[in-house]
């Protein structure tokens, strides 16, 4: 392994600590995210050459508390010279103690800052960002290149959701009842978020893009570890396992996306759906039972199948009945009405996706007209199924998308011409 | 979701403006510009220079054809892009209303497409 990945992943899984020691010692969030900013990224030049020092969280202390001091002090100098105030500032005063002996915190803040990055005021935009940087211990030019953004777009958009945080007072604390469960719901949306961007694109040159699943999986890790009885958390990180399990047979060399149907399904990674499936075996178990966790018992059961053939139908569609009880979304219909399809024939699945027509969220999606092609296809209404197709790759805003709606298209659209 | 904004103008109409007019129109481009450089929207853009400095290319068997000036004879050229990521559609066609182009001849609002995409 290349010492400067070792040196990464060192730094992400130090990074929450070293910020939440200089938040409680010095208050002042913003401030003290960048100063931490600053000593990672002097520990990412200096480490692979210099080697790692013995004890990597002093060092990151060290440093991020120097330049935190230093900064303090300018501004104190600056407020003096402002305030054209002749008495004394004892400067050192407040900052004498030597951080770099400190051991490491014995309680973890990681889940503190989760909460902080993810508050409901700042934009998902804003929260997916903060929490990369302050949590996942990202640089900013690292998620701008994820996200497909200018650095200095990124780097904006982490600055404003930074002024928001001192601007709304957003406390460095736990939340407490009833309003911490609703916040760990946001944290966990906000992980949510970050996997499917990293998923959806871990195909052909995005791998860059695909590290986010990773950082996902690690993060929502890192709060199982901490919260270890919550059945959401662990049901969101089965399901994050069992479908990144899929990753390598979800896509052919090409990069055309392959249908779950037609996966070669010894490419699926054996190890994180035995791992997935483990935990979302013990979540289901926990009460209540919330959507992460009945979406993760889905994905279990698909990938308990050793062909699709195999697939058990009647108990995803049990699950889709439940989930559309539990938290009820049009995507979760049109899934559900995929299932049914699968189950009862295609007419059933056609019948419910009628109600999303009038769904505004829906009705111009591709996704339901995809779906619709589909199930159109497996009914033998080929024209129908064609005209489908089209609409849905007009839609689409995804390129592979779009070549995978084409090529179903000028399937049929062969086929016709043939017969 | 990323948008490009395509900014249509008649360079003559534009000429025949009044001075103020004019300057109108270039400061509500600044004032746009920095909002969304502001709430971290801006991802870039640029203007073109006068249709009149463009040349078509065509290849034909292998044959490249250089002409000057645009493909087509029309009034209304583009004349610049930029591009900004937004929440939703609903904010993309805001941004694009206060456009000033908008005011005088027209704008485009197209979503980019991306390389990312789910099995279905």
């Amino acid at each position: 392994v290349r010492t400067d990945i070792v040196v990464e992943d060192l730094l992400r899984r130090l990074a929450p600590q070293v910020l939440g020691v200089l938040v409680r010692r010095h208050g002042r969030f913003d401030a003290c995210e960048d100063a931490v900013q600053e000593a990672l990224l002097a520990a990412a030049v200096g480490w692979p050459q210099d080697g790692i020092p013995d004890n990597p969280y002093g060092w990151l202390v060290t440093v991020a508390d120097r330049r935190m001091t230093d900064q303090l002090r300018s501004e104190q100098a600056r407020r003096r010279r402002e305030d054209r105030v002749a008495a004394e500032v004892p400067a050192d005063s407040s900052f004498a103690r030597a951080a770099g002996d400190d051991p490491p915190p014995e309680h973890d803040d990681t889940l503190t800052l989760l909460f902080l990055c993810c508050h409901p005021a700042l934009s998902p935009a804003a929260q997916i960002a903060l929490t990369l940087r302050a949590v996942g211990g990202l640089t900013t030019s690292e998620i701008a290149s994820a996200f497909l953004v200018p650095e200095a777009t990124m780097a904006q958009r982490i600055r404003r959701a930074k002024q928001r945080i001192k601007a709304t007072g957003i406390p460095f604390s736990m939340p407490a009842e009833p309003e911490r469960a609703e916040r760990l719901r946001v944290v966990l949306h906000v992980l949510y978020l970050i996997f499917n961007e990293g998923y959806s694109a871990s195909s052909g040159p995005d791998l860059q893009r695909g590290d986010l699943t990773r950082e996902a999986i690690r993060l929502t890790r890192a709060v199982h570890r901490l919260l270890p009885d919550d059945g959401e958390v662990a049901g969101l990180l089965a399901l994050m396992l069992l479908t990144d399990a899929r990753r390598a047979a979800r896509t052919r060399s090409d990069g055309a996306l392959v249908p779950l149907a037609e996966q070669d399904r010894s490419l699926w990674n054996g190890e994180a759906i035995r791992e997935g499936i483990a935990l979302v075996t013990d979540a289901l178990s926990r009460r209540p039972v919330g959507p992460y966790q009945i979406q993760a018992a889905i994905a279990a059961v698909h990938a308990e199948a050793a062909r699709a053939e195999d697939t058990d139908w009647a108990q995803i569609v049990a699950l889709y009945e439940l989930l559309e009880r539990v938290s009820p979304n049009p995507v979760i219909t049109l899934n559900h009405a995929v299932a049914v399809a699968m189950l009862r024939g295609p007419r059933a699945g056609l019948d419910m996706l009628d109600g999303l027509d009038d769904d505004d969220r829906m009705a111009r999606h591709h996704r339901l007209e995809a779906v619709r092609a589909h199930l159109l296809e497996m009914a033998g209404d080929e024209h129908a199924a064609l005209s489908s197709y089209r609409t849905a790759a007009r839609r689409t805003t995804s390129l592979p998308e779009r070549r995978y709606l084409e090529s179903r298209a000028a399937r049929l659209g062969q086929h016709a011409r043939s017969s | 979701v990323k948008y490009m904004l395509l900014i249509y103008q008649n360079p003559a109409a534009f000429q025949a403006l009044s001075e103020e007019e004019r300057n109108a129109v270039f400061a509500d481009v600044d004032t746009i510009m920095k909002e969304l450089t502001e709430s971290g929207e801006w991802i870039g853009g640029d203007g073109l220079a006068d249709p009149s400095q463009t040349k078509t290319v065509r290849v034909r068997d292998g044959v490249p054809a250089v002409t000057d000036g645009p493909y087509l004879e029309a009034k209304e050229h583009l004349v610049g892009y930029c591009m900004f990521e937004c929440e939703s559609i609903e904010r993309a066609t805001e941004i694009a209303t206060r456009w000033p182009d908008a005011r005088h001849w027209a704008v485009e609002v197209r979503p980019l497409m991306s390389a990312a995409g789910t099995e279905m």
